[in-house]
């Protein structure tokens, strides 16, 4: 058979002067980062939106609260610009890495496979592209739900938070938009988690792989499972 | 056993395939290699044009014979094709039999794929620089057994590119990966420690191949079993050439 092989791309050279920050491993450096700013985020927010247990009172006065921290050092609210602007950053740097790795994955292999088994990989590792969208697109929707907007979809005050809360999630779909978008979080991070300390490095052994492995799937319980909670209890009439 | 066979079949690299069905009568105890090796004297026995596929050892230590079949690199067991036994199918089968797809490896003809992308890849960093002339002493540089071990495991890597056939996104990380602890691992490697991942990711980038999202495909269909971690070794390697400013 054939014992020389021309190249038929034979304009194939080594690359000379390369960049260590110019490389697809610093794009998921950089994905790594800000995904781990995310999810210290998602943990904060988490953990207010449990408050809602404690009643219209202690919702709203954390609430509140949120908005003079840190007073009278920063303005009021200025804390919450601070972390606002920082998320916004880490957003940009997230989703622009993510779209030029997309695309340099798509390029890769042109011509796919007329078959296709998977042998090992998990469902939330092969849909963390469109697991990514679909929470994007839901972040467009809350933004609008509770934030930017403040759209009460029962026509009644949205200038304070609980009633706010309390009118959403009473409507059967909304609560369902909510935990759908749950389950893609908590995908997304299961994997996510995982991935991260791999591209930071930090899963050198058989045994720190176990445990970035098992540290993703309590973050997904806890945070999706977390975030579930108030809607749920909303609809069931627990929290009103 | 019957065997009906799918394969690719593809004149040049500049004309488009198809896959092509094809009935063999072959034994359980043959090799998937030997198998295709009885199509290809029927093939020739009429007249036609023999499937075009690489082998050389034969016996899953050389890296020559990498086969995408029904849809899994080396097959259904984690082998190389050359150690793939037809008795991992029944008779009556269907097998689809593609080459690794990956734009990086572009397909020279039918099942048989160009890799030199690999070889530039080594070319880029995966050596050590030493001076030439009279070996030194076994004992002159020790080396601590764990890592020795250590490099000794990723240093089995036959460069197939089963990896990078078994990666969604066509990335040839777990190949770089293995190379680079390789000589992270040991004292000779040392000094061009950051100039070899910088070279190495770079060539690897511009070679077309994808990034690595930590989806494990590649070690699960590796047929020398390099762990994942070859890739954290090869993300921390190059964090600390990031730090020093290369």
């Amino acid at each position: 058979m054939a014992t020389t092989r021309p190249s038929p791309d034979q304009t194939r050279t080594l690359v000379s002067g390369a960049h260590a920050a110019r490389t697809t491993i610093a794009l998921k450096l950089a994905m790594a980062v800000s995904g781990l700013i995310f999810i210290a985020f998602v943990l904060g927010h988490m953990y207010g939106n449990l408050k809602a247990f404690a009643g219209h009172d202690a919702f709203n006065d954390y609430a509140h609260h949120l908005r003079t921290l840190g007073e009278p050092v920063l303005p009021y609210g200025g804390l919450l610009w601070i972390i606002r602007v920082g998320l916004i950053a880490s957003l940009v740097v997230h989703v622009t890495s993510a779209v030029l790795l997309w695309k340099r994955a798509s390029s890769a292999r042109q011509h796919k496979y007329a078959v296709r088994k998977y042998r090992s990989s998990t469902l939330s590792s092969r849909t963390m592209r469109w697991g990514g969208l679909t929470i994007l697109l839901f972040l467009v929707w809350h933004l609008l739900n509770f934030s930017i907007g403040k759209v009460n979809p029962q026509g009644g005050p949205t200038n304070d938070p609980y009633d706010l809360l309390v009118d959403t999630f009473e409507v059967w779909w909304l609560t369902l938009i909510y935990l759908v978008a749950m389950v893609a979080l908590g995908m997304h991070l299961r994997h996510g988690t995982w991935s991260a300390s791999q591209t930071l490095g930090l899963t050198n052994s058989a045994r720190s792989r176990r445990t970035a492995n098992l540290a993703g799937i309590t973050l997904a319980v806890v945070v999706a499972g977390g975030f579930s909670l108030v809607p749920i209890f909303t609809l069931f009439g627990v929290i009103s | 056993m019957i065997i009906n066979l799918k394969v690719w079949r593809q004149d040049s690299p500049a004309v488009e395939g198809e896959l092509v069905s094809y009935q063999v009568e072959a034994s359980e105890d043959m090799s998937f290699l030997e198998m295709l090796d009885v199509l290809n004297e029927d093939l020739i026995g009429k007249g036609e044009e023999p499937v075009v596929f690489e082998s050389d050892c034969r016996e899953g230590i050389c890296g020559s014979c990498g086969l995408m079949i029904n849809g899994q690199a080396h097959g259904p067991e984690v082998t190389t094709s050359c150690q793939l036994h037809m008795r991992s199918f029944k008779d009556g089968d269907e097998i689809v039999v593609e080459p690794w797809r990956a734009d990086p490896f572009p397909v020279l003809k039918d099942l048989m794929v160009d890799r030199s992308a690999f070889d530039r890849l080594i070319a880029s960093g995966g050596y050590v620089s030493v001076n030439t002339g009279a070996a030194p002493d076994a004992h002159a540089v020790p080396v601590p057994k764990p890592n020795a071990d250590r490099a000794f495991d990723v240093a089995t890597c036959i460069g197939c590119g089963a990896c990078v056939a078994a990666c969604p996104n066509g990335s040839a990380s777990l190949f770089l990966g293995a190379k680079i602890t390789h000589l992270s691992e040991l004292p000779q490697g040392q000094a061009e420690r950051d100039q070899r991942v910088v070279n190495m990711v770079g060539q690897h980038d511009h070679e077309g191949f994808g990034g690595c999202t930590n989806i494990g495909e590649c070690t699960a269909a590796c047929p020398k079993g390099i762990p994942l971690d070859v890739i954290s070794r090869l993300n921390s390697d190059l964090r600390t050439a990031l730090r020093h400013g290369r």
